[in-house]
């Protein structure tokens, strides 16, 4: 039977904890409108993970890694452009330019990114597919999801409790009125500077988020930080002064609103 | 001619006060939907509100407030939203003698901000007990600007709980006329 369901009833962690103690085998899809999310476990173990469309080629990984050079990379790529990952792998290792447990760490290294992702997705449709292989040609790991089941549950208690702090992404921020407060003598990190650039109250945390390049966690984890130092306050996007929403008032006439809330004025002093 | 309704929320966390508030000032018998508590944690009285109270104040023929109180545990936060519709404005009702809720009123605070930009304000309720904070320890501990009101409140006391109302009606006034200058400035 096909395991399906919602990531809101059934989360992320509970789902790999299943599948870690079932010691299940096969494809693990999750879809949310923009992107999906695709993980291949044999007997309970991470053998394979993708996210979308994200598919560097090993090179590519290696490069980054620092493992080879510029040139090494321009020379493999051509090199290995007709090769899928497997054979690409061979070719490197049997080539000497890496072994077999620096592109198997540097895989599981890749994969555990992708699983961090979709930690900090509250929603989206899941589907088990039982005995699904990994796709030909990709090179599998056999990672252990313990630690990083581990890891989750830290993440999840550590985004309930930002989300506490910050409910709502749609809020801007401004700089606190603090004429004492220096802000170079502040020790920031290069996430908060970048940050600390978009703040403006025209801005929304949403838009700083995406301007940054950072998912939900992470902008709430920088906010969290400044407005713990008293740097920052979180205030009503627009920069504009407050705008009374229509639905507020059963009449939309300025002069009978203005009646209206006398008359409850004068209705409370009376009481 | 229709009666016209208007409605302010009172919102705050777990045994702030939000029904005692709103039972000191209703013309009916609040509507409360209370059930006894069943958590050990959570048993700092007999029973808590779980969709919403509910209380009215007839202003006079045509006109009548309604006033909400939200569900104070964080489980029944679903109603919040429902209920800040369309809301004049919303009080926050923090119980000064409990610092250990003071993080979990701001995060309603910014909640309820984010629902709607209408007005609010603080109140820092149990002000009369001999372990309430200082109103301004609280300003600060609850991170407020400085433009937004705090009140000292007791929930129990119709004299605060009608301060508390009228300020917060004064401060809709305020906006109003703002909005007014603003028009008329852009005219």
């Amino acid at each position: 039977m096909t395991l399906k369901g919602n990531l809101k009833e059934f989360s992320f962690i509970q789902l790999l904890n299943l599948i870690n103690l079932a010691k299940k085998s096969g494809a693990l899809y999750i879809e949310r409108p923009d992107v999906t999310c695709r993980m291949i476990f044999r007997e309970g173990k991470l053998a394979f993970a993708e996210l979308g469309n994200e598919q560097l080629p090993l090179i590519t990984i290696l490069y980054e890694a620092g493992l080879i050079s510029t040139a090494q990379k321009e020379l493999l790529s051509i090199r290995t452009a007709a090769m899928n990952e497997k054979a690409a792998g061979i070719f490197l290792i049997s080539a000497n330019y890496v072994d077999q447990t620096q592109v198997s760490t540097l895989l599981m290294t890749r994969f555990s990114e992708v699983v961090r992702k979709i930690f900090a997705w509250e929603d989206g449709f899941f589907r088990f597919e039982a005995g699904e292989l990994i796709p030909d040609g990709r090179i599998p790991v056999h990672m252990d999801l313990e630690n990083l089941i581990v890891e989750g549950a830290r993440r999840l208690q550590e985004i309930e409790e930002l989300k506490s702090e910050i409910p709502s992404l749609n809020m801007a921020l401004k700089f606190t009125d603090r004429p004492d407060a220096e802000m170079r003598n502040f020790n920031l990190s290069v996430e908060e500077w970048r940050v600390i650039n978009y703040i403006d109250p025209k801005n929304t945390i949403q838009q700083i988020a995406a301007a940054v390049k950072m998912d939900e966690i992470q902008i709430r984890r920088v906010v969290y930080t400044l407005l713990q130092a008293g740097l920052i306050e979180i205030v009503r996007p627009g920069g504009m002064p407050l705008r009374l929403p229509e639905k507020m008032f059963p009449t939309q006439n300025p002069d009978e609103q203005k009646s209206l809330v006398n008359r409850l004025i004068h209705r409370i002093r009376s009481i | 001619m229709q009666t016209q309704t208007v409605k302010i929320v009172v919102t705050g966390p777990f045994n702030s006060g939000k029904t005692e508030f709103i039972r000191s000032v209703s013309e009916i018998d609040v509507v409360s939907t209370e059930k006894k508590i069943t958590a050990e944690a959570e048993k700092i009285k007999e029973s808590t509100t779980v969709a919403m109270d509910f209380g009215r104040i007839t202003v006079d023929d045509d006109l009548v407030l309604f006033l909400f109180g939200t569900p104070g545990q964080k489980r029944f936060d679903f109603m919040w939203e429902i209920l800040s519709e369309g809301m004049l404005g919303f009080i926050v009702m923090v119980d000064s003698t409990r610092p250990e809720t003071f993080k979990e009123a701001r995060s309603i605070l910014e909640t309820f901000r984010a629902y709607a930009p209408t007005p609010y304000l603080v109140a820092a309720n149990k002000q009369d007990s001999i372990d309430a904070w200082d109103v301004e320890d609280m300003r600060v501990a609850l991170r407020l600007d400085p433009s937004i009101k705090i009140l000292p409140c007791v929930a129990k006391k119709k004299s605060a709980v009608k301060t508390v109302l009228l300020e917060l009606l004064y401060g809709i006034l305020e906006e109003m006329d703002a909005a007014q200058s603003r028009s008329d400035e852009g005219a």
